[in-house]
């Protein structure tokens, strides 16, 4: 792939979504989202037909026995992922919009809430909404727990990355955007936020990555995902080895490549500019 | 509000288990820091093979979740080399390190690259060795690159040490967990939200300190770049009148 | 500049009197992609010779003191300092080691065009560097020698400053005493006056001149500045497209330049 094949044809007139090449993007990930949204939420019991031999050393027949049980964890731990980031990538905007805030009743608080989600430990933060939160009333179900926690978690990343893609757009175009007396929102869709995304992407596409690592966390609420899958095989048979060697490189396997795309994405966006 | 606070004997308890969570903390952060300068500088090496395999422990350090490295490592890697299995301090401590490594290296090969390339052709033609030019020239100047970041890391790592208690060390999440566990024999019942809003203020403590430490270190190295009180000799010439 | 006096520079190359070889080079190739650089060049300088590299600007000239100093490899031919080889080549010349080069390399100085000091060390500290670390010398020298070239480029009660609080010509004068205090027998000048601005060139070209009239070190200077050319430099040497085009004293080739290009060159700086 050129720069110049990928750069917008400055000649089209089309919008972006009349072009036939970003509509089945557009529809290959909603169709994506839609299977793993069904596969993802499925109940699941994990449990295999091979018996292990008792030896110590590394049993290949119970390892492929594993592997689509594997599968269907990694199913659960991907939707709570992909949940997860669109909760933080929402409530991020807000985050960082009330961080901006020139009112201080607003902005202070939100800071704050910001500093001490982003410093203590997710997993502890997964507890005290799965089992703090019940002493106060309120009782969340595993996913609910996990999609909430971690996509606070992440909110608290993506708020900062927003806010550095904000104010990475250079002062002159505030500037000139008062200057050409265009309206706030005018300047806000229009100037800002075009040129702040570009900047942004990689970093979110970070957070994807960062957070489908984090989301196996979730077994210690009862998220039937990868790290669920592993324990339950190495208490139902005695045997830790090929279960975590197995989601080692489940883990592996998707996220290798899908730091590479955003590796990719980064340089495409760094010729953007140019 | 005094509901919000514990007993000082579960305080002490906790104080025990931040004890382990420190310990944990500084062993990985030793651990990382030296595989992030090790793996850093080998990823900007001339030789291939040298860059291709720490290019290998990058990807796969930070391509791999630290929960499961950290159970592969308590769980797995015992039974697979016959290690003693007791150890899990030590065994967790370098799967956080490792993880931490895996970031780190990448934090040091940009800092590196940060510093002008004159630099280097300066200290080539100041005859200095390569180890040197790393040591006198490049990481102190790469050092105000580093501290923002590796301040981050250290934070990270401090939130991956709570996954500890998860493979049985009795760090600060370990014991708060057992705090509600053990509620139905305890004669007072705090509510559950409060034992776990205790364990994150704690963690939210020690990571501003962690803060504190590294806003120290930054402040000494921009020092570098002021002028320095100390005294000069008298000179045995008039100063030159030609300087402003 | 007392005391800096090369033949005390016990394992040095043979540069006791003017007309034994301080830098030889010859059939020196070196390319950057398809881009010839260096094209066969053959050039001598003499020990305590000075001479001023003109031409213009992407001809290659930098290439010839970088080469010189080890901070680009050439592709064949050979570079000798005083009778050491600097360069390993195919035929077999030197062996490739690293202790050896910078045993060769010690006897050369370089100053650069954005001066390169270190922005985390004093003016001093700069200066000190090289003779504590490499040299061995100990801090209490290397401090009194440092502020005597700081006394020399007339920045003494600059000592305790960083290079971010001084101007620009202030740094390329610390540069110029950083490069001097490990008392090289060669050194190499690249366009050290380019990057000032031109009030401040004055204080540095007077630097040099001292440097010229002490007449112990072998200076190569790439540079265009032709008053100063002319005043100070023992020989001019035309360079373009990688070769020497042609080489004499400044009289010759300022006044009555054999080559077209060279007279067009000279046209085009001096009206600059």
């Amino acid at each position: 792939m050129t720069t110049t094949a990928l750069a917008p044809d400055m000649t089209d007139s089309r919008s972006w979504w009349q072009k036939p090449r970003n509509v089945a993007i557009v529809a290959g990930v909603v169709v994506f989202l839609a299977v793993l949204g069904w596969l993802g939420t499925r109940d699941l019991t994990f449990t295999t037909d091979v018996q292990p031999d008792g030896s110590t050393s590394f049993d290949w027949a119970f390892f492929w026995s594993l592997v689509p049980d594997m599968l269907n964890a990694m199913t659960v731990t991907a939707w709570a992922t992909v949940t997860s980031f669109v909760v933080a990538l929402v409530l991020g905007l807000f985050m960082a919009l009330g961080r901006r805030s020139t009112m201080k009743w607003i902005s202070w608080p939100v800071t704050a809430f910001i500093e001490f989600i982003r410093s203590t430990p997710l997993l502890v933060q997964l507890f005290f909404l799965y089992y703090g939160l019940p002493s106060l009333g309120i009782v969340l179900g595993p996913l609910q727990a996990l999609t909430i926690g971690l996509g606070v978690h992440y909110a608290t990343y993506c708020s900062e990355a927003y806010r550095a893609g904000i104010n990475s757009v250079p002062h002159g175009q505030w500037e000139a955007a008062t200057a050409m007396n265009l309206k706030p929102s005018t300047t806000w869709t229009r100037i800002i936020i075009p040129q702040a995304v570009p900047n942004v992407l990689p970093a979110l596409g970070n957070f994807l990555v960062a957070g489908f690592k984090d989301a196996p966390l979730g077994f210690t609420v009862g998220v039937t995902g990868l790290m669920f899958f592993a324990t339950t095989i190495q208490a139902r048979y005695f045997r830790p080895v090929e279960p975590y060697i197995l989601i080692g490189i489940g883990f592996l396997l998707v996220s290798l490549p899908a730091a590479w795309l955003v590796r990719r994405l980064e340089r495409y966006m760094s010729y953007e500019r140019i | 509000m005094d509901q919000l606070i514990l007993s000082s004997d579960r305080y002490a308890r906790l104080w025990e288990g931040t004890q382990i969570t420190l310990g944990v903390l500084a062993a990985s952060f030793v651990l990382g820091v030296v595989l992030s300068l090790l793996f850093g500088v080998m990823r900007l090496s001339d030789r291939r093979f040298v860059r291709g395999f720490a290019l290998a422990y990058v990807e796969f350090a930070r391509g791999i979740s630290s929960i499961v490295l950290l159970f592969i490592m308590a769980y797995a890697v015992p039974i697979l080399f016959g290690l003693p299995q007791e150890n899990v301090f030590i065994l967790a401590s370098v799967a956080l390190g490792l993880n931490m490594g895996g970031y780190g290296a990448e934090i040091i090969r940009g800092a590196i690259e940060s510093v002008p390339k004159g630099q280097s052709e300066a200290s080539v033609a100041l005859n200095l060795t390569n180890m040197q030019r790393l040591r006198f020239i490049v990481l102190p100047q790469a050092m105000r690159v580093i501290l923002p970041p590796m301040g981050n890391l250290t934070i990270e790592i401090l939130k991956g040490t709570a996954l500890v208690s998860l493979v049985s060390l009795s760090d600060i999440a370990f014991r708060i967990d057992l705090f509600r566990t053990n509620a139905a024999l305890a004669e007072t019942r705090t509510p559950d939200w409060i034992l776990y809003l205790n364990a994150l203020v704690i963690y939210f403590v020690i990571a501003q300190i962690i803060n504190g430490i590294f806003r120290y270190f930054e402040r000494r190295t921009n020092a570098k770049y002021e002028s320095r009180n100390r005294p000069l000799p008298a000179s045995d010439v008039a100063p030159a009148g030609m300087v402003k | 500049m007392s005391g800096s006096d090369t033949s005390t520079n016990g394992s040095g190359p043979a540069v006791s009197d003017k007309g034994a070889a301080a830098v030889t080079m010859r059939g020196v190739n070196k390319a950057f992609g398809d881009n010839v650089v260096l094209d066969e060049l053959d050039m001598d300088v003499a020990a305590g010779e000075r001479v001023v590299i003109i031409g213009p600007s992407g001809s290659g000239k930098t290439t010839i003191l970088r080469v010189i100093m080890t901070l680009e490899r050439i592709d064949s031919g050979s570079i000798t300092i005083g009778d050491d080889p600097l360069y390993h080549m195919p035929d077999g010349t030197t062996p490739a080691n690293e202790k050896r080069i910078r045993e060769v390399r010690s006897h050369i100085g370089m100053v650069f065009q954005h001066f390169n000091l270190f922005p985390h060390m004093s003016a001093l500290e700069n200066i000190m560097l090289a003779p504590v670390k490499v040299h061995g010398v100990s801090r209490d020298e290397a401090e009194q020698r440092g502020l005597d070239l700081l006394e020399m480029v007339g920045l003494r009660q600059h000592a305790n400053h960083t290079p971010g609080q001084l101007s620009g010509g202030q740094k390329q004068r610390v540069a110029i005493a950083r490069s001097l205090a490990t008392r090289p027998a060669v050194m190499l000048f690249d366009e050290v006056t380019s990057a000032l601005d031109p009030e401040l060139v004055g204080d540095v070209l007077a630097v040099l001149k001292e440097i010229a009239e002490e007449g112990e070190t072998t200076m190569m200077l790439v540079t265009h500045e032709m008053g100063f050319a002319r005043e100070v430099a023992d020989r001019v040497v035309m360079f373009d497209h990688g070769k020497i085009l042609e080489s004499g004293t400044p009289q010759q080739i300022m006044q009555e330049p054999e080559h077209e290009r060279t007279r067009s060159f000279l046209q085009a700086v001096l009206d600059h």
